[in-house]
């Protein structure tokens, strides 16, 4: 009993003392628990989701092929859930890919355009009218893929199958409506052009005036100036915005479902209907009549998506890291 | 390899703001001619007229002329990213592309305008540039490493080295050896004495010391006050005018009394 009383150790209050006299208090305390408050939350939303998907998708990962094919509407007969899969995430990749490959060249030079060729004013009217364009409702997207955009290139592909169509992903027969992955992709690349040049443009802007002017002392041209000292200088940054557009087109759902006519093929040709789907916009497509294991597979579907995304993300990471020596922060 | 410079009444302006007054003086050829004078008085600002670099903030301007070897910098048809091939410059803190290793950073100037240049030529060049800003030894067995890898003064002979691989006739150092600790700046002075066997070189400098070290002319220059354009005071042979300067301002600026 006694012992229980008797004073703690003498070093004790020293230490505490000694810690109050730190400036680890008041608002540098509350501070310091808000960010790790908030970096745990992210971890534990992520794990969250994760959680949630593995548990869901569970009865139809380990569901036979029999029970699955009676459960799910258009499943085939003897059929893996991966096969199943399959071809959605070919349709996903193949669209956000092409997405990717016509805005990241105009996001580039639209940002370049504003951060060192327009006049001042000019650049400013231009970032706010690309910034404008990320506010636009996916649905009005999908809309305007449908009944603007879709008419509008229908030539074009048609001239594209006609001209290049020895190309695989122009090989015929080209749909007259439009309702294309071609034409989905365009939209997917609208899309994303926002994120992807407001990003590249702060990059650009950030370059060290120093290595600009140690280019333009040497005799550079603006674009070698650009080549030099801007893009390099860029370049993980452009990376990393690539990969946000990128994870912005893989899990978009409504502009896809509105225009795509689905199809669930492994098909490179991306100027005719019924031969792609997306995994994103299937899930909305078939989920308000799905039920019971059906619901499940579509879950299961989710968990694919969400799995390529994270590895897309890592992906960019590793690239951006491969160069560390040369990329100027040491 | 070495032209001569000569500005007549040359007034720079940044947008309405008239920076630097008046400036007549000329830079003889293989020499070193270094630019003094409290800060802000446009010894700088003057120096980035010499290769038209003052043009890249937005405003600016010049009235005036600035001729090499009778050529005017600032004539209709000259194109201004050839008179920068003509006239190199170093900047006070040293600036390698930290993307480019040694090897690269050396040839930047010259890969410009996709100019070609063979395997051999371009290891060369490399070493004869290396070799010329006195850093070969110390980096010919890291030529793939990353300049950015180099210490501050190394950094800044990379610069060098880069500057005089595209063999221009004059050389600006703007501050060079600001950054730089005394080892370093020592290693940078011992660099100029050799270069202006081959070059024309102007460097401004905050240190006197310096200037009395590396130049053979020495151009003063002061600001009345605030919001008042800087003016070349004087100029005349280094020695002269560390010692019987003809100006008051002069004498009072390099004998210590301010600045």
């Amino acid at each position: 009993m006694t012992t229980t009383v008797s004073p703690p150790p003498a070093e004790a209050p020293g230490r505490r003392r000694t810690r109050r006299r730190t400036t680890d208090r008041g608002f540098n305390r509350v501070f310091r628990w808000i960010a790790v408050g908030a970096g745990v939350l992210i971890l534990a939303v992520l794990a969250a989701v994760a959680l949630f998907l593995l548990q869901q998708a569970w009865p139809a990962l380990t569901a036979g092929e029999d029970e699955l094919a009676s459960a799910v509407p258009r499943f085939p007969d003897d059929t893996s859930l991966l096969e199943y899969v399959g071809p959605l995430v070919f349709g996903t990749l193949l669209a956000a890919a092409l997405a990717l490959a016509i805005a990241t060249p105009l996001a580039m030079g639209i940002a370049l355009f504003i951060s060192h060729y327009a006049p001042r004013r000019l650049s400013q009217l231009l970032g706010y009218l690309v910034d404008l364009l990320a506010a636009v409702p996916s649905v009005i997207y999908g809309l305007w893929g449908i009944y603007v955009l879709g008419p509008a290139v229908q030539p074009v592909w048609a001239w594209l199958n006609e001209y290049v169509g020895w190309f695989p992903l122009f090989a015929g027969p080209v749909s007259p409506t439009s309702r294309v992955l071609a034409t989905v992709s365009v939209v997917l690349a609208v899309m994303i052009l926002p994120i992807i040049t407001a990003v590249a443009r702060e990059v650009f802007l950030q370059t060290p005036k120093l290595h600009e002017e140690a280019a333009l002392a040497l005799g550079a041209t603006r674009w070698e100036v650009v080549r030099t000292a801007v893009l390099p200088f860029g370049r993980s940054g452009v990376i990393s915005a690539a990969m946000l557009g990128l994870g912005r087109a893989l899990g978009e759902t409504m502009a896809v479902l509105m225009i795509l006519s689905p199809g669930f093929l492994y098909s490179f040709r991306i100027l005719d209907s019924s031969q792609h789907q997306t995994i994103a916009a299937y899930i909305a497509a078939d989920f308000p009549e799905a039920s019971g294991l059906a619901v499940n597979t579509l879950i299961a579907t989710g968990l694919v998506l969400f799995v390529i995304t994270l590895a897309v993300n890592m992906a960019a990471r590793a690239i951006v890291a491969r160069r560390k020596e040369f990329s100027g922060a040491n | 390899m070495a032209q001569r410079i000569d500005t007549k009444d040359l007034n720079i302006y940044y947008g309405d703001f008239l920076a630097v007054q008046d400036v007549t003086m000329t830079v003889d050829p293989k020499s070193v001619t270094a630019f003094i004078g409290p800060s802000g008085c446009g010894k700088s600002t003057f120096l980035r007229t010499l290769n038209r670099m003052h043009e890249v903030i937005p405003g600016a301007r010049v009235e005036g002329s600035v001729e090499l070897e009778g050529v005017d910098l600032y004539g209709d048809d000259v194109d201004p990213v050839a008179v920068r091939r003509n006239v190199g410059m170093v900047f006070q803190r040293p600036n390698p592309f930290p993307t480019m290793s040694i090897k690269d950073n050396v040839l930047a100037g010259v890969k410009l305008n996709n100019r070609r240049i063979s395997r051999s030529d371009a290891d060369d060049l490399v070493e004869r540039s290396l070799r010329g800003a006195n850093l070969w030894n110390e980096v010919k067995d890291r030529l793939e490493k990353p300049g950015s890898g180099l210490s501050g003064g190394q950094q800044q002979r990379l610069c060098i080295a880069r500057a005089i691989a595209v063999r221009p006739q004059v050389l600006l150092m703007d501050e060079p050896c600001s950054a730089l600790d005394p080892i370093s700046t020592l290693a940078i002075e011992d660099l100029i004495g050799e270069l202006k066997q081959e070059y024309t070189i102007v460097i401004v400098t905050h240190n006197m010391q310096q200037a009395a070290r590396v130049s053979d002319r020495t151009a003063f220059f002061n600001i009345a006050g605030t919001g008042k354009p800087g003016r070349l005071i004087e100029m005349d042979d280094t020695a002269t005018m560390f010692s019987s300067p003809s100006q008051q301002a002069t004498e009072d600026y390099v004998s210590g009394r301010f600045g």
